[in-house]
């Protein structure tokens, strides 16, 4: 049984796969899942290929559209999202990263608006580079990966 | 026509060449009470002497009555009023608010709650679009043109925002650069790439007298202290990056010196009484340049 499934099926939702360990709460934290009255069943650090170490998060009964999923690319890009009939997989989506992202991101400019009065962020996504940059639309600065801070949804 | 004037990005060739004719349509006529039932909110989070009074003697030119403060001490921003707030108040007494705040985006922010037009005028390091504005038309009335010159930019080129903000708008009229600064305060990659990518030829120096003979204009700005971790590497750099009167005897004779003011020692004073100086009529351009700005918001698209 050494193929045996470490985190149970479900029978009918969606199931994010391929999220770098490190990044399972965050994702956990911009989908909103924290406040979600659904069936939640997930697990990390499993062995990964592609990753080295990966999570799962499987949600039952829920189908997420195409622009809030897209929201976590920013830290999962690699993600894979399955869509689960009766326990098969009768869909599969890769993400894409938004052209534009509200909210979730901080702006890394210390002397932004956004990191003084309560305002959402609000960024373009240049794709010219390999490596995702976000242009602030209120201070025109850029963030990039690696100075990337997400903002907590937790309410 | 755009309804604030938050930044340069905003405004493409034709915006930009319009603002220009109204400019000088005012300088044919300076005084024109177009708008003696208007009220301008002058409001000024942080000290600026030379623009706060650019832009009021504009609005009065108009005929329009000013009100605000040029000073967030004495408001209620010390009570921990939000931007928002004070923002939506304003917008229901005046037809038009021109602000200055000390943080990057502010202005943006504001041209998103208000319901009335906002003028940036000056939202931290970032922009700074009527100085932009103010500095083309100076451009354009020394030259005839504002295609095809030849422009020299020396100093901080790496934070000066007057710089940055007048190579995107010079970018609509192929003109050739060259940036001379010290290596610690060379033009920023982004920017680099910017003129690159739009096949604008530049080249870069450290020499200050370096292609001066070339040049249609020279565009000088203030090496600040604050810029240097090295306080003798400022006084060495302070130094060296002086325009003195001496160095233009072989210049282009219609040349012309800007600088967005104030100076410390980066042009002596022996250059102000020489025809190439310009700075202290590029100032007064900027009355005429911020009086076609508040027209075009308001609505006035000919004189």
């Amino acid at each position: 049984m050494e193929k045996q499934l470490k985190v149970s099926a479900i029978k009918d939702g969606t199931v994010l796969d391929h999220i770098p360990s490190d990044q399972l709460f965050r994702v956990i934290d911009i989908l909103g899942l924290n406040n979600s009255m659904n069936q939640i069943t997930f697990g990390t650090n499993f062995d990964s290929k592609l990753l080295g170490k990966k999570g799962i998060i499987k949600i039952s009964d829920k189908y997420f559209e195409a622009d809030d999923i897209n929201r976590i690319a920013l830290i999962a890009p690699l993600a894979k999202i399955n869509i689960i009939h009766d326990f098969e997989v009768v869909e599969k989506h890769v993400l894409t990263v938004p052209s534009t992202i509200k909210g979730i991101v901080k702006c890394m400019n210390p002397m932004c608006i956004t990191n003084h009065q309560p305002i959402e962020t609000f960024f373009t996504t240049i794709l010219d580079s390999p490596q995702i940059k976000l242009l602030c639309h209120y201070c025109e600065k850029v963030t990039d990966k690696d100075n990337l801070k997400i903002i907590s949804n937790r309410q | 026509m755009l309804k604030h004037l938050i930044s340069i990005h905003d405004y493409s060739r034709e915006d930009i060449l319009k603002t220009l004719e109204m400019a000088a349509a005012f300088e044919k006529n300076p005084t024109q009470p177009i708008f003696s039932n208007k009220v301008i909110a002058s409001i000024f989070f942080e000290p600026s002497t030379r623009t706060r009074l650019s832009f009021e003697t504009a609005a009065n030119r108009l005929g329009a009555r000013v009100v605000g403060f040029s000073d967030a001490g004495n408001t209620s921003v010390t009570k921990g009023e939000t931007l928002k707030d004070t923002i939506m108040m304003v917008s229901n007494y005046a037809d038009l608010i021109v602000m200055r705040h000390p943080l990057d985006g502010s202005a943006r922010y504001a041209s998103e709650v208000s319901s009335v037009p906002i003028i940036n005028a000056g939202d931290g390091s970032n922009q700074h679009p009527s100085q932009t504005l103010l500095d083309l038309y100076s451009i354009l009335k020394t030259q005839g043109t504002l295609n095809n010159l030849k422009i020299n930019v020396i100093g901080d080129l790496k934070y000066g925002r007057t710089v940055h903000s007048l190579l995107q708008a010079m970018s609509h009229f192929s003109p050739t650069f060259k940036f001379i600064s010290p290596n610690e305060l060379r033009l920023p990659q982004e920017y680099r790439e910017f003129l690159t990518s739009k096949n604008i030829p530049f080249t870069e120096s450290k020499l200050l007298s370096d292609g001066i003979n070339n040049a249609d204009i020279i565009y000088m700005t203030r090496v600040q202290k604050e810029r240097f971790s090295d306080p003798i590497e400022y006084e060495r750099i302070k130094n060296v990056y002086s325009l003195n009167s001496s160095m233009l005897q072989g210049c282009k004779p219609n040349m012309k010196i800007l600088h967005p003011l104030p100076r410390v020692n980066e042009i002596a004073q022996d250059v102000d009484s020489s025809s190439h100086a310009y700075y202290f009529a590029q100032a007064q351009n900027g009355v005429y340049t911020r009086m076609a700005i508040i027209a075009l918001l308001l609505g006035i698209n000919t004189l």
